[in-house]
């Protein structure tokens, strides 16, 4: 292919073999793509989905009766029928469900405030240091957080120290209530973020535009820029909301309430496997929705 | 309610120009971002009904001036009046102008007729009224039919007519254009510069055009005003901007630039200033040709050839000092012969009448003052 003694092109000799495999990889295309992505789909491909579809296949299979494990291949819908007609199981989808709607729906109506200052009236410095200030405590641990919301919360704590003047008592930490809060500030910073990123890119001009046509600031808020912004509005409920609905720690620790996640733990600690997998289809089955409504949305534009 | 066609979309305009107030008046406009002094006291007049352009290279203030005018920046001093009524304090949404912008600012969550009809239905315009002036409003543009297409998938030049078609539909008294043909390609901008033309003069609404293109704005402008570093150097027609330029910036933003001053003014003209004479206006004899008593002439040697095809651009070294431009029709003269001449010694003859003096001086030489002709 080289002419021979040609100055500066590498003869056959010494042209290294990464250079020769980089030569006959180039033009293809699809060679390359399994090269990268090799390693992550097969971890994908096992290890995550395979054993996803294993558990979904314990909630149609048996339990032995007599040594109480799963009986592989043993097809029945007996988990099902379980969870169908013990109402505990209704109530605690509801429950989870329902908490989960309002931690969203609170998440959205504080952040998007939050979220529009920052991406619109604050100085970049200011900015900045608001950026940081909402990263900061995703770097404490859920658990530690938690923690602390206890030591607020409990009966002689915080709550009850700062209510007591006025002879109201502090909540206790059985309150169901308190899960929404909880959770409503753990996840708030997932809501923030991405309205924060939906917010920066509309451009001035559009809102100037807006205004130039007659509009007052109250509709250019309406029709411009809440509309643009709605996508990552539900971009980032996608995160509280299903934070929210497989989380078992919080209503554990701070409401004395079982989640979906409590009752999945529950079964499965009583060797009821079948029930807990057949019961694990429930928030996944949800998401499902959830994510095709958003889909259709455009949030996944936003993300 | 709605307009019969062919009514212009402005209202009717009074039957005395003389006594109607201008458009725009700017008086000492000044407007500071920290220590930069974006526009330093513009003072204007828009007539009702023109086609005005602000000519100007990047960063001389055109924009914001223009948004002053829309609304959108405060003035740090002067004020803005529209058909004499102060409006210097007056946010976007009250004023009587309409802006198209550069980057023609579509809502993108809307389709074509939703966007044209913002406008309107923010002012809550019957549904009726509303309908048939988005219609008409794209008619004018000729993007019938386009009512419910995204902006996403409209080109370029379409959605430079939807900014437009979205701005006309209110009939604001005067409409703002910032470089509204800046992002299309040279073929289409020639073809909306016509059309663009075409429209004011059937809605006659007072256009205010803001372009760094000198032909676009000699090809489009009832009057131009050219901008210098947040000052206006001179208003007027194109043919006195480009004919008459008062100013040395002038002179060479406006078309090539063919100053002589100091020695060549001195030896070639006799006399001291700083002065201009266009390309086109010069010939190009041989060194021993005789020159008119109402001509001058110079010697020189032509340093380089530019072939542009219909035209030939000889830049010519004077043994005085300087350089001129000439340009000359390819009339009979093929691209070799043109080519040819490069390095050739010649004489540049032109008549004194299309000399020029200019005011203010030039970066070289400083001192010339502009002598009065
Ligand atoms: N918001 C702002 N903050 C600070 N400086 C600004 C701002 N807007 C404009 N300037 C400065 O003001 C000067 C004039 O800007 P302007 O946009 O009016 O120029 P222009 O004539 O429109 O130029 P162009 O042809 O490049 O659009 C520039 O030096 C610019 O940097
Ligand atoms: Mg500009």
């Amino acid at each position: 292919m080289t002419a021979p003694g040609m100055a500066g092109e590498p003869d056959e000799q010494t042209e290294s073999r990464g250079r020769r495999f980089a030569r006959w990889l180039y033009p293809r295309r699809r060679a390359q793509l399994w090269l990268l992505l090799a390693a992550p789909l097969l971890w994908i491909g096992l290890v995550y989905l395979g054993s996803l579809v294993i558990l979904l296949l314990n909630a149609f299979w048996a339990k032995d009766a007599f040594t109480g494990k799963v009986a592989p291949f043993d097809w029945t819908l007996k988990a099902f029928a379980d969870i169908l007609t013990k109402p505990v199981y209704a109530i605690v989808a509801g429950r989870t469900v329902l908490i989960a709607v309002l931690v969203t729906i609170t998440d959205a109506l504080l952040a998007f405030p939050i979220a529009y200052y920052m991406a619109r009236i604050a100085s970049p410095r200011r900015r900045g240091a608001l950026v940081v200030a909402v990263l900061l405590p995703l770097w404490a641990a859920y658990l530690v957080k938690t923690f602390a919301w206890r030591t607020i919360l409990q009966g002689n704590g915080f709550l009850s120290w700062v209510l007591s003047p006025f002879g109201i008592p502090g909540p206790g930490l059985d309150e169901l209530p308190n899960a929404w809060l909880v959770l409503s500030y753990l996840w708030l910073p997932y809501m923030i973020l991405p309205i924060y990123a939906g917010l920066e890119r509309i451009p001035d001009s559009l809102l100037e535009a807006s205004a130039d046509l007659g509009a007052k600031a109250g509709t250019t808020f309406r029709r411009v820029i809440l509309p643009l912004a709605f996508p990552a509005v539900v971009a980032g409920s996608i995160f509280t909301f299903s934070l929210s609905l497989g989380d078992y720690i919080v209503p554990d620790l701070v409401a004395d309430a079982k989640f979906i996640g409590n009752l999945i733990y529950d079964n499965s600690a009583l060797g009821n496997l079948p029930v807990a997998a057949a019961y694990s289809l429930f928030p996944i089955v949800i998401m499902l929705v959830y994510l095709f409504v958003a889909r259709r949305l455009g949030a996944f534009e936003s993300l | 309610m709605t307009a019969p066609p062919g009514t212009p979309l402005a209202g009717q305009p009074d039957s005395d120009p003389a006594r109607r107030a201008p458009a725009v008046t700017l008086e000492h406009l000044v407007k500071r971002f920290g220590e930069v002094d974006a526009v330093s006291g513009v003072d204007l007049e828009i007539r009702d009904g023109e086609f005005f352009s602000m000519l100007g290279p990047s960063g001389s203030g055109k924009t914001t001036t223009l948004r002053m005018i829309a609304g959108f920046e405060t003035p740090t001093e002067g004020r803005i009046l529209l058909h004499g009524k102060d409006v210097t304090g007056v946010p976007p949404f009250d004023r009587d102008v309409n802006t198209v912008f550069q980057d023609y600012a579509l809502f993108p969550h809307m389709t074509v007729g939703q966007n044209v009809a913002y406008g309107l239905m923010v002012r809550r315009t019957p549904a009726a009224e509303l309908a048939s002036r988005t219609d008409d409003a794209l008619r004018m543009v000729q993007l019938e039919g386009y009512e419910k297409r995204r902006p996403a998938q409209l080109s370029g030049g379409q959605r430079q007519r939807v900014a437009l078609a979205r701005a006309l539909v209110n009939r604001p008294r005067v409409l703002l254009l910032d470089e509204p043909l800046g992002a299309l390609d040279l073929k289409l901008r020639e073809e909306m510069q016509i059309e663009l033309k075409e429209i004011q003069g059937q809605v006659g609404i007072t256009f205010i055009y803001v372009t760094h293109d000198q032909d676009e704005a000699l090809v489009m402008s009832d009057r131009i005003a050219v901008f210098n570093r947040g000052l206006i150097e001179q208003v007027g027609t194109p043919a006195d901007v480009y004919e008459h330029p008062l100013t040395t910036f002038v002179a060479s933003f406006v078309g090539t630039s063919n100053l002589l001053s100091a020695a060549a003014a001195r030896d070639i003209l006799g006399m001291d200033g700083t002065f201009t004479v266009r390309p086109e206006k010069i010939r190009i004899g041989a060194p021993e040709d005789s020159v008119a008593t109402d001509e001058h002439s110079a010697l020189g040697r032509i340093r380089e050839v530019v072939y542009l095809g219909a035209d030939t651009r000889y830049i010519v070294a004077l043994d005085a000092g300087g350089e001129l431009i000439v340009t000359q029709q390819n009339l009979q003269a093929s691209s070799m012969e043109a080519l040819a001449a490069q390095g050739r010694v010649v004489r540049l003859i032109w008549q004194r009448q299309h000399v020029l003096a200019l005011k203010g001086g030039t970066t070289t030489s400083g001192e010339a003052e502009g002598a009065e002709t």
